[in-house]
């Protein structure tokens, strides 16, 4: 791991600090009163900030895993740096790519 | 061995690069009786065959250390009788360093990467410029105080579990002696030092674990000098505005 890397990794854990407390929060607080999943959608759905919350958290998580993976795997596996590269990237995208299905059904209109 | 009182059993490993395998002696125990003293009675005793390393006997010189029951060890300093474990004794060479012969690790890619972790002297002034003025209690001297007394003797580099895992690590001494120079008023480029600790093996591979600094024979702590090296870095690149 070389300081960009390093650099990245624990900026996205500074902003994942306090969005994993409020996703904690938000999920004990919304079950307390029995919320149905169309009530909860009807809250998320055309909530810019729901948007935004959700949107950065999966950004952070994606770049977070990934950078965290290819650590793993470089001191377990040993692979070279071209096929860490390639799986930390592959395996950002496509947590990217999900995260972000997942964020739009819940908060596009 | 005027005084022996009893025996206990001890375990040498005795190899080379392609492979090894333990070798059991009986060796009387004494009151004071460090496992170097262990080591060489059976080298004069038992086995002349045997090959290991020490100097100064006295804590000075870093040659002595071995993996002593599992754990690296100055043996010129460690007694017996706090270490002997089930009347045992397990002795081999150095982790995380290719072994030589029996109980000498080749000490190379240690001293490789202290070099590599811009461990050399590169002055800020000549012999016709004044000496800096450095107050004893200048906070970055007292930084730099912190880890001159550093005997290279590598029990930190085999305490390591990232070394173990990643061969390009430098490995806490060479990082802790990279901070010493960084705090140093008499090194010219510090930035070359960052420069030198930021790549692919550098301080940033470093996972806490904190192995060296519990195991570090003068209870210095390179976790600590690490950090720094750590927060130094990444000041230095947002400074650098990319």
């Amino acid at each position: 791991m070389d300081i960009r890397l390093y650099m990245a990794q624990r900026l996205s854990a500074i902003i994942m600090i306090p969005l994993v407390f409020g996703h904690l929060g938000v999920m004990i607080y919304a079950i307390q009163g029995g919320l149905s999943a169309s009530e909860i959608l009807s809250r998320t759905q055309g909530s810019v900030f729901w948007f935004l919350f959700y949107g950065l958290f999966v950004i952070a998580v994606s770049v977070h895993g990934a950078i965290g993976l290819r650590t793993i795997l470089s001191e377990f596996l040993r692979l070279n740096d071209l096929a860490l590269d390639a799986i930390m990237w592959g395996f950002g995208l496509v947590s990217i790519f999900m995260g972000a299905r997942a964020v739009s059904a819940v908060t596009w209109l | 061995m005027a005084n022996t009182k009893d025996t206990m059993t001890v375990k040498v490993w005795r190899g080379d690069k392609h492979g090894g395998a333990y070798h059991e002696f009986a060796v009387p125990r004494q009151d004071n009786q460090t496992v170097l003293d262990v080591v060489s009675w059976l080298q004069q005793n038992r086995d002349p065959n045997l090959s290991y390393r020490f100097a100064c006997r006295v804590g000075m010189c870093g040659s002595c250390a071995m993996m002593v029951n599992g754990t690296p060890r100055w043996t010129c300093r460690t007694h017996v009788n706090k270490v002997l474990d089930a009347n045992t004794l397990v002795v081999a060479p150095l982790r995380n360093l290719p072994p030589i012969k029996d109980l000498v690790a080749d000490m190379d890619p240690f001293f490789d990467k202290w070099i590599e972790a811009g461990g050399h002297h590169d002055p800020s002034a000549s012999r016709f410029d004044a000496m800096p003025q450095i107050a004893p209690d200048d906070t970055k001297r007292a930084v730099a105080n912190e880890s001159i007394e550093c005997i290279n003797c590598a029990v930190c580099y085999a305490a390591c579990d990232t070394v173990a895992h990643n061969e390009n690590y430098l490995g806490p001494a060479a990082l802790q002696r990279a901070w010493t120079l960084y705090n140093d008023e008499k090194v010219n480029d510090t930035d070359a030092v960052l420069a030198a600790v930021s790549g692919k093996g550098g301080c940033h591979n470093c996972h806490s674990q904190g192995s060296c600094s519990l195991y570090c024979p003068n209870e210095l702590n390179p976790m600590r000098a690490i950090a720094g090296l750590k927060s130094a870095t990444i000041k230095h690149q947002l400074k650098r505005g990319r």
